[in-house]
C-alpha cells in the first residue's frame, strides 16, 4: 500500500466511446481520503462524480491511472476491495421479485457471513432502518422511500469500514432524508466508519460533508470544508433595488465595495447584486451611504454563500439551476 | 476453487428462493411438460413411423425431446431475468459484492435447472403407464448431461441479456430467432431422418443435436452410443464458450 489513506488515486482517467468519439468522463483526478472522513463528491449530472465512484468500487476499469481502496489496489486485487467496502448505487439494490429479508440474509452470504450472524444482522439493520414490518414482503411492493431504505441495509450487511454511496438520497423525501443522514452521521459515530458519497443537493453537501470536492466536466475544480470554499470562493451576496431614477447614483455608491456587480432593470426599479466582504456588516453602511447620496432605497437583501455560489464563481455556472432543467426535462 | 464453489451456492439460493417463496409458478411450471406430452405425444404417436425409431414405444423417443426442450427454454430465457436486474439496478449491486465472476452465470443457470430435474422426474413417472421404460442412472446420466449444457446456455443467455441492455427487444428478437432452428434442427420434436437431406447436413452443426441423440439413446438404457461422446462434447464445448462468452460480457456489463 502507498501511504495510510483509506482512497488513495493517481490520475484516474476513464473515457468512454461513443459513436467513434472519445468522451473523457473523469480527467485523471488525484484523490485522498483518511480514515473515518465523510468526503462529498458535487457536481452536476454528468460531471464525472458517479464515474469516478464506479472506478473506486471496481465497478468500472480505468482508462487509465490507478487506485488503491482500502488498502487493496482496484486493478490488480478488485476482489479483495470489493470484499472490504460497502456500495449504495443509485438503482433498487434489492432484486424487485425478492423478498426483504432473503436479499439481507443472501447479502451477507455474499460477503461471507455465515447464516446465524448473516440473519442476526439483517434483524439489527432492519429494526434501526425501521424496516421490521416490511421483512417478509416482496420488494416491489415497497414505496420509494422503503426501497432506499433497503438499499442502505443491503450497504451495511457486512458492516464495511468504508461505505460508497451513489446519489444516496434521490428520490427521497424530505423526511426520509433527514432519516437517512441520521443514520449515515450514526455509522460514523459508532464505527467511525470512513464515507464517500455524491450528491447534487448542495444543501446536503454543505450540511453534512466535512470535505467537499467540487467536481466538473471530470476534473477536481476545488477541494476543501464547505466553510473555508464558501470564504474564499463566494463571498456574500447583497441585493439593493432602487428607485429608476437614482441607479446611477446608486451603482457608483456600491462599485466601491462590491464585486461581480450584476444590474437588473425591473418596470420602476433597478436592482443592483454584487458580492462583498463582511456582508452582514456592510449592508447598514452602504445604506446610511446611499441615503447620503440621495438614492430612493426599496428593498435590501444580504444572502450567506451557499455551494451554489461556490460552483457560480469556479465555473460560471449555477448548479441549481442546471439540477432544476434537468428535473424539467 | 472453494470461493467458486461457495458462491455459485450462494447465487443458486437466492435465485431459487424465487421459484421456493412462490409454489405456484412451480406448479406451472410442473404442468406444461405434462400438457406438452398429453397433446403431442398421441399426435406423434400416429404420424411417426416406428421403423423410423426402432420400434420402441414413441414415449420412449419423444420423452427426452421434451425434457431437453423444457432444458432449452428455461435456459435460454434466463437472461431475461437478468435484463430486468439490470434495469432494476440489483445487478449492480450484485457486481460489487466479491462474488467469483463465473458463480452469477452458473448460479443463474443452476436455477433454471433445478425444476428441470422435477419435471422431468415427473414427466417420467407419468409416461410409465403408457409403456415408458424407465432407467433410472441412465436418465440421471442424461439429466447431468443436460446441466452442463444448460449452464452453458443460460451462460450464453445472460451474455446476450448484458450485451442488450441498452436496447431489450434485441434480447427477445435474438433469442427467439435462434431458438427455433435450434430447436427443429435438432430433431427434438420430428425425426430428422425422414427429413431432407439438408436438413439433415445442417442438424450436424447443431450441439443440441448430439444432446437430443445421446438423451434419447440414455434413455432407451444404453451406454453404449457413439452420441453420448459427441454429446458431452458437445456439452462441456457449449459450457465452456458459454462461461467464457458470459464472464467477458460480465467484465463489460458496467461501461
Amino acid at each position: 500500500m502507498i501511504d495510510a489513506g483509506v482512497i488513495h488515486t493517481e490520475k484516474l482517467t476513464r473515457n468512454f466511446v461513443s459513436k467513434k468519439e472519445t468522451i473523457e468522463a473523469v480527467k485523471g483526478v488525484d484523490i485522498d481520503v483518511a480514515s473515518g472522513e465523510l468526503v462529498a463528491f458535487l457536481g452536476p449530472n454528468g460531471a464525472g462524480k458517479s464515474t469516478t465512484l464506479r472506478m473506486l468500487t471496481t465497478l468500472l476499469p480505468p482508462t487509465s491511472g490507478t487506485a488503491w481502496v482500502a488498502g487493496a489496489n482496484i486493478t490488480t486485487e478488485p476482489a479483495l476491495v470489493r470484499s472490504r467496502i460497502g456500495y449504495i448505487g443509485q438503482g433498487d439494490g434489492a432484486g424487485h421479485s425478492f423478498r426483504v429479508m432473503d436479499e439481507l440474509v443472501m447479502q451477507g452470504r455474499f460477503y461471507g457471513m455465515n447464516s446465524a450472524d448473516s440473519l442476526g444482522r439483517a434483524r439489527e439493520l432492519t429494526k434501526s432502518l425501521d424496516l421490521t414490518s416490511l421483512e417478509k414482503r416482496k420488494v416491489s411492493t415497497l414505496s420509494g422511500g422503503q426501497r432506499r431504505r433497503l438499499d442502505i441495509a443491503l450497504g451495511l450487511m457486512h458492516s464495511p469500514g468504508l461505505i460508497f454511496l451513489d446519489e444516496p438520497s434521490t428520490g427521497m423525501d424530505p423526511h426520509n432524508r433527514a432519516n437517512l443522514w441520521e443514520h449515515i452521521e450514526r455509522l460514523r459515530e459508532q464505527r467511525e466508519t470512513t464515507i464517500v458519497l455524491t450528491t447534487h443537493y448542495l444543501e446536503e453537501a454543505d450540511a453534512y460533508a466535512e470535505r467537499v470536492l467540487v467536481i466538473d466536466h471530470g476534473q477536481i475544480i476545488a477541494n476543501d470544508t464547505a466553510a473555508n470554499l464558501k470564504a474564499t470562493l463566494a463571498g456574500d451576496r447583497i441585493a439593493i433595488t432602487v428607485d429608476g431614477a437614482s441607479a446611477a447614483a446608486a451603482s457608483a455608491v456600491v462599485a466601491g465595495r462590491g464585486r461581480e456587480l450584476t444590474t437588473t432593470n425591473g418596470s420602476r426599479e433597478v436592482t443592483i447584486a454584487g458580492r462583498f466582504d463582511q456582508g452582514t456588516r456592510t449592508l447598514p453602511w452602504l445604506l446610511r451611504e446611499l441615503d447620503h447620496a440621495g438614492v430612493d432605497v426599496r428593498a435590501a437583501d444580504v444572502r450567506v454563500p451557499t455551494l451554489d455560489d461556490v460552483f457560480l464563481s469556479l465555473t460560471g455556472r449555477s448548479l441549481r439551476e442546471e439540477a432544476e432543467s434537468e428535473v424539467a426535462a | 476453487m472453494t470461493t467458486l464453489v461457495a458462491d455459485t451456492r450462494h447465487v443458486f439460493q437466492r435465485e431459487i428462493s424465487l421459484i421456493l417463496r412462490d409454489p405456484f409458478s412451480m406448479i406451472f411450471s410442473l404442468v406444461q411438460p405434462l400438457v406438452f406430452l398429453g397433446l403431442f405425444g398421441p399426435l406423434l404417436a400416429g404420424s411417426v413411423n416406428p421403423a423410423a425409431i426402432n420400434g420402441a414405444s414413441p414415449l420412449q423417443w419423444f420423452l427426452p425431446g421434451v425434457i431437453v426442450m423444457i432444458c432449452l427454454f428455461g435456459t435460454s430465457t434466463t437472461g431475461s431475468n437478468l435484463l430486468y436486474e439490470i434495469m432494476m439496478g440489483s445487478y449492480e449491486r450484485v457486481l460489487a459484492a466479491p462474488l467469483h465472476r463465473s458463480s452469477i452465470l452458473i448460479g443463474k443457470a443452476l436455477k433454471e435447472l433445478a425444476p428441470l430435474v422435477v419435471q422431468a422426474a415427473l414427466v417420467t413417472l407419468v409416461a410409465i403407464p403408457f409403456g415408458f421404460k424407465l432407467y433410472p442412472v441412465h436418465v440421471l446420466a442424461g439429466l447431468l448431461l443436460l446441466g452442463v449444457f444448460g449452464v452453458g446456455l443460460g451462460a450464453f443467455s445472460n451474455a446476450l441479456a448484458i450485451a442488450s441492455r441498452k436496447r431489450e427487444w434485441m434480447f427477445w428478437a435474438v433469442q427467439q430467432t435462434l431458438l427455433f432452428p435450434l430447436l427443429i434442427l435438432s430433431g427434438m420434436m420430428l425425426p430428422l431422418e425422414t427429413g431432407p437431406q439438408w436438413i439433415q447436413a445442417l442438424s450436424k452443426f447443431n450441439p443440441l443435436t448430439y444432446i437430443v441423440d445421446a438423451e434419447r439413446a440414455l434413455f432407451s438404457g444404453t451406454f453404449d452410443s457413439p452420441a453420448i461422446g459427441w454429446a458431452v462434447l458437445a456439452a462441456v464445448l457449449t459450457c465452456a464458450a458459454g462461461l467464457w462468452v458470459g464472464v467477458k460480457q460480465v467484465a463489460r456489463s458496467t461501461t
